[in-house]
């Protein structure tokens, strides 16, 4: 009998050290697999942030600017036509030949004027129309360095290529060697890129008009999938009978979270645009697109979530004579709501990242202003991103880049607020 | 049907009771084909306490559910026979199954406190029924209930702390506080003190005896001596059907089926 036991013993000190062996190389596995995860999401962070850092900061030039009556063209006019018709970018070219002797004849002007962004020249206009009284006077000001200055600033442009092979003369740079030594040329931070719409010029788009469009947009979504997944994903678990109907719907809920997203992209074309008539590219037709897309995986978790809540729950609400809704409302909700707010930020974050199906419903068109609502066209920040992807100037790669952290740290804040909401809600039972 | 005494019964020992609150007669219970209730008739007397005893699986738990028509909850079951309440028929299209819950409280074996503080568990109930006009009187319900569940000293203090935070055999206490709450006139208590210790044990016994001056209570039990300490009749269920009812004194001394002898005597169960 002892010999048995023995034996028994030495068996299972032998497969101990084996079963150990083999949780060793699991975890081993495993360590792996979190550090290729890991090290992917760091590259790419790296990657991004590398590049898009640049985008937080603009080059800037300041100039001297007169404002000479003969440059303006204005001849002792002061009517408004005649000041919204000005040549306000001669005082710029002007204020350069001043500053530089050289840039004589139509090309040097040209040459010189292609240092500062033609919004300079908006910005004089603004300036004169809002007190016409300036005109005789002369004042210092900052404005936006072209965009090809700016890349140079950063180092993105290299000077020691031949002349013809970058978008920058020997002359050019000369000029920007000078404006640099005393000062009035250097880079600061990049205010506009996060007040501006969007732009043809790089170094005048901002991104606060996709911003405020992928709010617009997500905030119809949230408002919209919310409580309608939810008020499904209850009816269908606790009130719903169990039948062929349902589980016709069920089946059809698991398999419109498949679909692909431009195929809803399609339908809200056809349904919202086409039939209802609503406005094209507005985040009134991409929430209610992006809703559609979002529905399937709230009400699929959440169903989980409530099927996860403890029938003693539901037991003890119905013997106190509670109604089949209170049970719900009062104990079964509170309890699935951790497990709801998790996929309605699964939905929403999916949403958030959408571009396929806004593409179909015009939320793709180039928009300078900024959404002022629900209505007004515009576009998100992953359409922002492909289409300054897609853009030649090499200035706007930068901005992809900036536009990207700007949609990652957006999808932060949203996750760390369901976070917060999350940990208010957890309860134990 | 005739409800004063159940003809072609093979139960053993008087069903009736004088002035009963609840009268089944000939219940069947159906899980889709598979029937757990055969043609139970008993009457449930009002300031009573009726033990239900029996084997695991035969059908205690399903015939205490058919009492406020838990089993509604269950897709599967159906109920046939005739359950009355004060003469009221409760599975009558008329009869509301809120109402009927409200006036039948009931005990789960596993203590199923609501995930909130120990006063919103007692206040429930009357908040949902409308029995507080205002907070006031909401505070006095609460204490009312919990002194005579026997938890109040321990309690009054941490009314604000999750009622899931005490002992199991506070736990248990707290959900017959929260039955009594909403003022039932019954009380089925299914295994109330299978999860407990011998001392929680003796103090929910203790509690039965002190409500049964107010309600009728219904206990199913495992434990022998816990039917002969708290209750004044017992059933004994076998496969789904009852084969001997009868004051407890009586048939834990002088069983007459077989069946209820061989159970109690521990030769199986
Ligand atoms: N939800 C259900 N679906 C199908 N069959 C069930 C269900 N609940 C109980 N049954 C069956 O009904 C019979 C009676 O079960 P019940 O729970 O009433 O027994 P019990 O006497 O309470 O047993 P225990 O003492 O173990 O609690 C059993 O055979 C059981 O398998
Ligand atoms: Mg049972």
């Amino acid at each position: 009998m002892s010999n048995s036991v023995q034996q028994t013993q030495a068996r299972v000190a032998a497969s101990l050290r084996r079963r150990y062996r083999a949780e060793r190389r699991f975890k081993l596995y495993g360590l792996l697999a979190v550090l290729l995860g890991v090290s992917f999401v760091l590259f790419l962070f790296g990657a991004i942030i590398a590049q898009g850092a640049a985008a937080f900061r603009q080059a800037q030039v300041t100039l001297d600017i007169q404002y000479n009556e003969d440059v303006l063209g204005l001849a002792g006019e002061r009517t408004p036509e005649a000041l919204a018709t000005a040549d306000y970018a001669a005082l710029v070219r002007e204020a350069l030949r001043a500053r530089f002797p050289d840039a004589q004849g139509r090309e040097g002007g040209r040459a010189a004027l292609r240092l500062v962004s033609n919004s300079a020249a908006h910005e004089l206009q603004r300036r004169v129309e809002v007190d016409p009284s300036r005109i005789g006077t002369g004042e210092r000001l900052t404005f936006l360095a072209g965009a090809d200055v700016d890349q140079f600033l950063k180092g993105k442009i290299d000077r020691t290529l031949p002349e013809d092979q970058r978008p920058l003369s020997d002359q050019q740079i000369a000029w920007i060697d000078a404006l640099r030594e005393d000062g009035a040329l250097r880079l600061a931070f990049n205010r506009g890129f996060f007040t501006n719409g969007d732009s043809r010029e790089p170094e005048q788009a901002g991104v606060l008009g996709a911003l405020a469009g992928s709010m617009y947009t997500l905030l119809v979504t949230l408002v919209l999938s919310f409580p309608i997944g939810v008020a499904a994903a209850a009816y269908l678990e606790e009130f719903a009978p169990r039948n062929r109907w349902t589980d016709l719907i069920e089946v059809n809920i698991n398999n419109l979270a498949a679909v692909p997203s431009i195929v809803f992209g399609l339908l809200g074309l056809a349904l919202f645009l086409n039939f209802f008539g609503l406005p094209r590219s507005a985040p009134l037709v991409g929430g209610l697109v992006l809703t559609l897309l979002t529905l399937p995986t709230i009400i699929i978790t959440s169903r989980a979530a409530i099927r996860a809540v403890p029938p003693s729950i539901r037991e003890a609400a119905l013997g106190m004579g509670a109604s089949n809704l209170q049970m719900v409302t009062d104990h079964v909700l509170p309890l699935a709501m951790p497990g709801i707010l998790t996929g309605a930020i699964i939905g929403l974050a999916r949403a958030l990242g959408e571009t396929a199906p806004l593409l179909m419903i015009g939320m793709v068109a180039f928009i300078v202003d900024v959404p002022r609502g629900f209505t007004d066209p515009s576009t998100v920040l992953p359409v922002q991103v492909f289409l300054w992807a897609d853009s030649p100037e090499r200035a706007f790669v930068e901005r992809t880049s900036a536009a990207i952290i700007v949609l990652l740290l957006f999808l932060l804040i949203v996750n760390a607020t369901a976070a917060v909401l999350r940990r208010r809600f957890e309860r134990r039972w | 049907m005739d409800l004063s005494a159940p003809k072609n019964s093979r139960t053993i020992g008087d069903v009736t009771a004088p002035n009963p609150v609840f009268r089944a007669r000939e219940v069947n219970v159906f899980y889709d084909q598979k029937r757990a209730i055969h043609d139970v008739s008993i009457d449930i007397a009002r300031n009573e306490v009726l033990a239900m005893i029996g084997p695991s699986g035969c059908g205690k738990s399903t015939f205490l559910r058919c009492l406020n028509r838990m089993n509604d909850t269950i897709p599967a079951a159906r109920v046939t026979g005739l359950i009355e309440m004060d003469g009221q028929d409760i599975y009558d299209k008329r009869q509301d199954v809120v109402q009927l819950r409200a006036r039948v409280g009931m005990v789960f074996q596993k203590p199923n406190p609501f995930p909130k503080t120990i006063y919103e568990n007692v206040a429930y109930g009357p908040r949902i029924h409308g029995l507080a006009a205002d907070r006031a009187a909401l505070d006095e319900i609460v204490q009312v209930s919990l002194q005579r569940a026997g938890l109040w000293d321990e309690v009054k203090d941490r009314l604000g702390h999750p009622g899931t935070s005490l002992s199991g055999g506070q736990q248990q206490r707290l959900c017959i506080a929260r039955a009594i709450a909403v003022n039932p006139e019954v009380i089925l208590m299914d295994e109330p003190c299978s999860a407990l210790d011998p001392i929680a044990t003796a103090r929910i016994e203790d509690l039965i005896d002190e409500l049964r001056a107010s309600y009728a209570i219904c206990v199913v039990t495992h434990s022998m001596q816990q039917a002969a300490r708290v209750s004044q009749r017992t059933a004994y269920f076998h496969l789904g059907e009852l084969i001997e009812v009868g004051l407890t004194d009586r048939i834990f001394t002088n069983p007459r089926h077989r069946l209820t002898e061989a159970y109690i005597t521990g030769r199986f169960g």
